[in-house]
């Protein structure tokens, strides 16, 4: 191995102040998590749909009740908000919005927006005939 | 995270070593391409997401035969085509960079990424093969 240098160590992220740009960050991380699991329910809902009517009949039981809406209002939301959060990203990877005020405004947009999406992608299902 | 660590002659003293100029790379020995892959397929999904949550309010709400005859036509099988390979490669590269973050043992870190890849090519291989299925309407 190579010779030991004393490199500098970043400090803990804990001695830090909470900023929402960090809260976020982690936010953005833990939706990415969830909707890596919740692409098992996706692969469950198209391979029932392939395999026939009783297979179908058990997703829509399970999307059909309390528990199951509350997971998929919950992808839903996880989905809105990683893209909002993503396309955030994107501003940033092109050098733009880091001013203190750009990329706070861009975070609250970014939670604001995927809540507002989430809630309206809900009300155009409802509307339609998902409340079946 | 800089790009002129792999290109042109460093600005000021480099903290990085001899031998880390000689690997190159970086951690995970692929130097940027997962990067820019990751965000390749972001865009994707972004411009795919409105045509995926039509085809998703298409279906609500209709019964299997319903949602089979939609889910085999054409443009929608190669729109959630798209979908589904973007999405499992994007998660892919997203939990590999998870696992190297917060997975320090070197075994265990090897044996996540692996278990990430068969979970990913699964989840996209199993849908794939299901709209395929549905398309060929077997």
């Amino acid at each position: 191995m190579t010779a030991r240098i004393d490199r500098p160590l970043s400090p803990h992220m804990q001695v830090y102040r909470w900023t929402l740009t960090m809260a976020l960050s982690i936010v953005h991380r833990a939706t990415g998590i969830a909707l890596y699991a919740g692409t098992l329910l996706l692969a469950w809902w198209l391979i029932a749909a392939a395999s026939g009517p009783a297979a179908y009949g058990h997703v829509q039981a399970f999307t059909g009740s309390i528990i199951g809406r509350l997971i998929v209002f919950g992808y839903t939301w996880a989905l809105m908000h990683h893209m909002l959060s993503g396309i955030r990203h994107f501003v940033w990877d092109l050098g733009y919005g880091f001013k203190a005020n750009e990329r706070e405004a861009l975070t609250w947009g970014a939670l604001i927006g995927g809540i507002v999406l989430t809630i309206l992608v809900w009300i155009i299902a409802y509307a339609i005939g998902g409340g079946r | 995270m800089s790009f002129d660590e792999s290109h042109g002659a460093p600005k000021g003293p480099s903290m990085r070593t001899p031998l880390g100029r000689v690997r190159n790379l970086g951690a995970a020995h692929s130097g940027t391409s997962d990067f820019w892959r990751q965000r390749i397929t972001g865009v994707a999904m972004t411009l795919l997401m409105i045509p995926v949550i039509v085809i998703v309010m298409m279906l609500l709400g209709r019964n299997q035969a319903g949602a089979a005859q939609i889910l085999g036509s054409l443009p929608i099988a190669v729109i959630l085509l798209l979908f589904i390979f973007a999405s499992a490669w994007h998660m892919k590269i997203g939990m590999q960079v998870v696992i190297e973050d917060y997975i320090h043992n070197e075994k265990l870190k090897l044996v996540s990424i692996m278990l990430n890849n068969f979970f990913s090519f699964a989840v996209a291989l199993a849908s794939t093969y299901a709209i395929l299925k549905l398309s060929s309407g077997v």
